[in-house]
């Protein structure tokens, strides 16, 4: 049987734990068993509906001091869950979440993870999960050799079915450890977009002057429901908060649609970025690196091309 | 308070990335080797920053790999740090090293390890958890913020969409990443100090692989870009929505 944890806030399943519910559905069906899910913490959705994605059974452990993260006791639980179902693999989101129990999980069960898979695995020829590695640069072909495994998957990296039947629900039953860890504060940026997750990323570099022009990249951002990003300086002279920095030494993201304006393109600002399926250049300098990584680009000042761009966007949506 | 930060070799942010022996190993011809950006600039000198707060600390490094580290050991201890501790295997599965490590701290008896957020060549982010899980400790991940107050611990640690604040008592294991210190640059007395710190080198224990890696390959390039006028910026829009199909 294949698990899938589910990751969510605020009472709802996060989209990266959709995917990976597809996912776990997919690999179920490749292998010839089922997949089931467990929920540990309270949502307000109907769990049922994880039936969508594939799902036949979700085994939920509704205890709110699980909607905090103490990574050891969702391990613990988690765990427990794996012996109960018996599970032979499970599948995480390579979130924040995933990054914090998979590998303690891993330890525990002395289970082989591949964390930052981006395909389902080969199983022909033994177990291979395919990743993510030097920061988009490449992928490594990974086999899990133990009997127990664990995938975590990329964001973004995998659709969502919205095609099965509600599944069952059953009420799972374990003892949660007194947690550890307090959580004594959460801090949302609210009404953005959560850049690891977004379809479309609109992101700003040295070439903007300065913070006071962002309204480039927001104004582009809002109007096609955009996450927000930047390169490096930017965030290192504080034009923009440091979450926003990607690449090889911030936030490795894989969007359907990556917008770089004013940015060069060097080659740790790709890193992070090149997983993006399509990415648009806007820049003043024909001979900026960042062309030859696009698929589609505009030579030209960004001050005079990107509010049109933007425009436009309005009017095929309908915004006035 | 005795600190263990773990030191990872990685290559050069402008390295080629190629593949030698069948697409089965990185090609490390003229590779340059540098400290884990992460290890380096965040969990190293934030360490150093409490040492320097409070001098009676005790701060060692560890790191698992082969000879060819003892540079990049060499230029962590230049930074800061009263020893280092080598473990003599070739990095590979994450599982064994966190073993390698976790053994050394069981000995240690450190109250604080740090680890970078991931290192930036095998991206997993595994070794801090899977440390803390075979030592039965706490870990918080992804940590931009780090402070201690006697034995209690503050971070801020990144989320999807925010920030969340976690207490929690020594000992703990955390992963740093950018926010928690600024980068430094060693100066002649550290890289001249940093000769004679002790630097042991230990046999690892025999522990199985979970995973093995059996190829890499490189994506495929890009077809190559498409140019819009400057002036056309409707045509752009056109071709996101009617060719590319992502808006
Ligand atoms: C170890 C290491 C790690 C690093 N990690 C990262 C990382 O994770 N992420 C990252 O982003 N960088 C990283 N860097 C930095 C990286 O090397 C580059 O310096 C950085 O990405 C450059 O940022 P930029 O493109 O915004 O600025 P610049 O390189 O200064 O480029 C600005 C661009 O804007 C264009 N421009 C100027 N004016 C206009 C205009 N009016 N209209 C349109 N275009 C205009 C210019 O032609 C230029 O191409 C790292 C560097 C090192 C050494």
């Amino acid at each position: 049987m294949v698990l899938v944890i589910i990751d969510h806030a605020d009472g709802k399943i996060k989209k990266s734990s959709l995917e990976a519910a597809t996912y776990a559905a997919e690999l179920a069906a490749q292998t010839g068993t089922t997949a089931e899910a467990l929920i540990a913490g309270t949502i307000s959705e109907d769990a049922s509906l994880l039936g969508l994605q594939g799902i036949k059974k979700v085994h939920t452990l509704s205890d709110v001091s699980l909607n905090n993260l103490d990574a050891q006791v969702h391990t613990a639980v988690i765990s427990e869950a794996v012996e109960k179902t018996g599970a032979t693999i499970v599948v995480f989101s390579n979130n924040s979440y995933g990054k914090s129990v998979a590998p303690r999980l891993s330890a525990k069960l002395k289970a082989g993870l591949v964390a930052g898979a981006t395909a389902l695995p080969d199983t022909s020829n033994g177990f291979v999960v395919r990743k993510s590695v030097f920061s988009g640069k490449a992928f490594a072909n990974v086999g899990i050799l133990s009997a127990k495994k664990i995938i975590s998957l990329n964001p973004n990296a995998f659709h969502i079915a919205d095609g099965g039947q509600k599944a069952e629900l059953v009420p799972f039953a374990a003892s949660v450890p007194q947690p550890k860890v307090t959580v004594t504060g959460t801090e949302k940026v609210t009404g953005e977009v959560s850049l690891s997750e977004a379809e479309i990323v609109v992101s700003g570099g040295r070439g903007l002057k300065g913070p006071e022009n962002w309204y480039l990249v927001t104004d582009l951002a809002h109007a096609l429901g955009a996450a927000t990003a930047c390169s490096r300086p930017v965030a290192d002279s504080d034009w923009r908060p440091h979450h926003e920095h990607v690449g090889q030494t911030g936030l490795a993201i894989a969007p359907n649609l990556y917008i770089a304006i004013g940015i060069s393109g060097a080659i740790q600002h790709l890193a992070g970025v090149n997983r993006s399926k399509t990415i648009v250049v806007i820049n003043k300098d024909p001979e900026a690196p960042f062309f030859k990584a696009a698929d589609y680009g505009i030579v030209g000042d960004a001050f005079e091309v990107v509010p049109k761009i933007t425009e436009a966007v309005k009017k095929l949506k309908g915004i006035s | 308070m005795k600190i263990l930060v773990c030191i990872s070799k990685t290559p050069d942010t402008t390295a080629k990335i190629a593949f030698s022996d069948n697409n089965t190993k990185f090609a490390t011809d003229g590779v340059q080797w540098i400290i884990n950006p992460y290890d380096e600039w965040y969990s190293l000198v934030r360490a150093i920053e409490i040492k320097e707060a409070d001098p009676s600390t005790v701060l060692h490094l560890v790191n698992v790999g082969g000879a060819d580290s003892e540079p990049i050991i060499r230029k962590a201890l230049a930074l800061g740090g009263d020893e280092a501790i080598r473990i003599n295997l070739e990095a590979g599965d994450a599982f064994c090293i966190a073993s390698q490590i976790a053994s050394v701290a069981k000995e240690g008896g450190y109250d604080l390890i740090l680890t970078g957020k991931e290192t930036i060549d095998y991206n997993g982010s595994s070794i801090g958890g899977m440390v803390a899980e075979l030592l039965n400790i706490p870990y918080i991940s992804h940590a931009l913020k780090l402070t201690l107050d006697g034995n209690e611990v503050s971070c801020v640690r990144e989320i999807e969409g925010g920030e969340e604040t976690d207490k929690v008592t020594l000992p703990v294991l955390v992963s740093c990443q950018k926010g928690m210190a600024e980068q430094r640059i060693p100066n002649m007395r550290g890289i001249m100090g940093a000769r004679t710190k002790p630097l042991k080198v230990l046999e690892p224990v025999a522990v199985d692989a979970l995973t093995q890696i059996v190829s890499y390959d490189l994506p495929p390039a890009k077809e190559g870009v498409k140019l819009i006028p400057a002036d056309q910026p409707e045509e752009l829009v056109r071709l996101l929505r009617d060719e590319a199909k992502v808006i």
